[in-house]
């Protein structure tokens, strides 16, 4: 295997005190490599999108740390300490409609995102990244510059944080639910992008889903999450062809297949009631 | 099968108040028979929703139904002048099982005194023991405890919430069910749990027949027995499952099925391609077919006259390209004897 990009070691998140407390990332260690996909699923509050913000930075975890190449230990820096952290990775958030600021045309905010980097390019050269960044995401730059946020579409939203990610050049991608908010025509678009990302750029991937088509279409390796804990690790053909625990194999059961209309009349105990485990 | 409900060219626009008229639904006509669960499958803003509002008679301004008929056992009504419905098909003939259903109970009341509510709105001299002791019985069923009825809406998790409004949105036997993306919160294991349980209710004939609105291709393929496709606020094209999914005809419902990510093995290592383009904006929607800005096969016809429904493979299918391709085989049908 390549280098590896990033490290992550018993990593642990706990929220609350005394009674209340709940740990919503417990013990999760795992590796990523240089233009590696690699994708978590798991139900809602299984802590998919806490392990996010904690690799992010937004969030400090309660116990374990996260190694970046190039930064060491990144998992106790502060202020401007973050910034060569921040330079290398580049979020997509679920919701394309909160990710924005609404008082900032496109142009603004593309501008603005270079400040991030140590040398951003200026004039023509700015303009012209800009531009080809937009157009990658099949986006054309005289439509949407001068646009504001409300006047886009949600999948042109996430096209355009695509494009951000794009434009800085990032090692890192965290791509947290980035399509679940879209329609499927748009999704895959929306996937055949991060492929890209990663096939032209190198760039690796951490892709959070509930979705395990999504995962299977785009993901080299898969970590399955139940509870805060990781259940299953490994690579995504092996897993998804032989799940081992048996939250992979319910999810991978319920998971709905084209069919061929309603399951004609079965006995009673059919409806016995499925533990549904508790959400956050 | 002898239709239980028929939706007759329903139009609804929504009138913005710049004077603008987006038309969601235009000339949609459907029908549901007895035990029957008709899958309705569209995008974002293909006008599906609207059509729930429509047809379970809870539509509001600035929702306006232009033109269109409901026909229950016979019975027709315009639905352009609601306060022509009869009282008792609100929730005894036709009830909604809203989007988001567990952001929809009132949470300062009591499950019980909601239920009273309810059953109290369709029968004024219903006894309060009475009301509260048919919602335990049909909680029960449904695998609730008791102890629900006594709850206000944050004790419960999410699951049970959808499981009580599933029982207040059914608890007048509807005969028409109007699920609206009851599942796209869920995740997919509560989701299975939630199509079981109107599985259920159907076998059970608590109610009569379901409309199972959503996005979700996968899931609609497993739970409907016919499946009607939306675009850009018209029908498509509208068979059984099988001849939906295993031989679509239209290219809209061919691109949807293509863009269909199951986790299987012929998913992996090969690039799908998305539908390029976007749906219309419908307050001026592009003339002819108005999927044929996106469409790969558009004729010259497609770009000037609206396709009609036609029954072509044994579904109902509305475009030019398709006909063309079955022009050499002459349909019998509407040939007089």
């Amino acid at each position: 295997m390549t280098e590896t990009l990033l490290e992550v070691e018993g990593l642990t998140r706990r929220f609350g005190s005394g009674r209340n407390v709940v740990t919503a990332v417990k013990d999760v260690s795992f590796t990523l490599a240089r233009g590696e996909i690699l994708a978590v699923v798991g139900e809602s509050g299984s802590g998919k999108s806490t392990l996010a913000r904690l690799i992010l930075r937004l969030l400090p975890p309660t116990a374990g740390s996260i190694r970046f190449a190039g930064l060491g230990d990144i998992t106790r820096l502060q202020g401007h300490k973050l910034r060569p952290f921040w330079q290398h990775v580049q979020a997509i958030f679920q919701d394309p409609f909160a990710t924005f600021n609404q008082f900032f045309t496109v142009r603004r905010f593309l501008e603005r995102s270079l400040g991030i980097l140590d040398n951003p390019p200026e004039g023509r050269e700015r303009e012209e990244a800009i531009s080809a960044a937009l157009r990658a995401v099949g986006l054309e730059p005289s439509d949407v510059l001068m646009k504001w946020p409300h006047q886009l579409s949600g999948g042109q939203r996430q096209r355009l944080m695509i494009a951000r990610a794009l434009l800085l050049r990032p090692k890192l991608v965290i791509a947290d639910e980035p399509t679940s908010m879209l329609d499927a025509s748009l999704r895959v678009t929306v996937l055949n992008l991060l492929a890209d990302l990663r096939r032209e750029h190198e760039v690796s991937i951490l892709f959070i889903t509930h979705d395990l088509g999504q995962a299977f279409y785009l993901a080299d390796r898969l970590l399955v999450m139940y509870r805060g804990e990781v259940v299953e690790h490994g690579p995504i053909e092996a897993v998804l062809s032989a799940p081992q625990h048996p939250y992979t194999q319910r999810l991978l059961a319920d998971v709905p297949r084209l069919g061929s209309g309603r399951p004609k009349m079965t006995s009673p105990d059919r409806w016995a009631p499925r533990r549904v485990p508790a959400g956050e | 099968m002898q239709p239980i409900l028929t939706v007759d060219r329903v139009h609804a626009v929504y009138r913005l108040p710049n004077g603008a008229e987006v038309h969601a639904v235009d000339g949609v006509s459907l029908s549901i028979a007895e035990g029957e669960i008709l899958g309705i499958v569209g995008e974002s803003g293909c006008g599906k929703s609207t059509l729930a509002s429509v047809i379970s008679l809870t539509a509001r301004p600035p929702l306006y139904v232009s033109e269109g008929r409901l026909i229950f056992n016979g019975h027709s009504v315009p639905l352009t002048a609601l306060d022509r419905v009869p009282n008792d098909w609100r929730g005894r003939v036709i009830a909604l099982l809203p989007q988001g259903a567990m952001n929809s109970l009132n949470p300062t009341l009591r499950v019980r005194d909601f239920v009273v509510d309810v059953l109290r709105a369709h029968d004024h001299s219903i006894d309060r023991r009475i009301a509260i002791e048919r919602a335990r019985e049909r909680l029960e069923q449904l695998s609730l405890p008791p102890r629900v009825l006594d709850s206000y809406p944050h004790q419960l998790s999410g699951g049970m919430k959808q499981r009580v409004v599933a029982v207040l949105s059914t608890i007048l036997n509807p005969r028409v069910l109007i699920a609206d993306e009851p599942t796209s919160a869920l995740d997919v294991s509560s989701q299975r749990a939630l199509v079981n349980l109107l599985l259920e209710l159907l076998e059970r004939q608590i109610i009569g027949s379901i409309m199972f609105i959503s996005h979700d291709l996968p899931l609609l393929s497993n739970v409907a027995d016919r499946i009607a496709v939306m675009y850009a606020g018209e029908l498509v094209e509208l068979g059984t499952t099988p001849q939906i999914v295993r031989a679509p005809q239209h290219p809209y419902t061919r691109a949807l099925l293509q863009a269909t990510l199951v986790p299987e093995r012929t998913i992996r290592g090969r690039r799908i391609e998305g539908i390029p383009g976007q749906p219309p904006d419908l307050r001026q929607p592009p003339p002819g077919c108005r999927f044929h800005p996106r469409c790969p096969y558009a004729l010259e016809q497609c770009r000037r006259e609206r396709p009609p429904l036609e029954t072509i493979e044994g579904r109902q299918v509305a475009c030019w390209w398709v006909a063309r391709q079955h022009r050499t085989v002459p349909s019998m049908e509407g040939l007089a004897p």
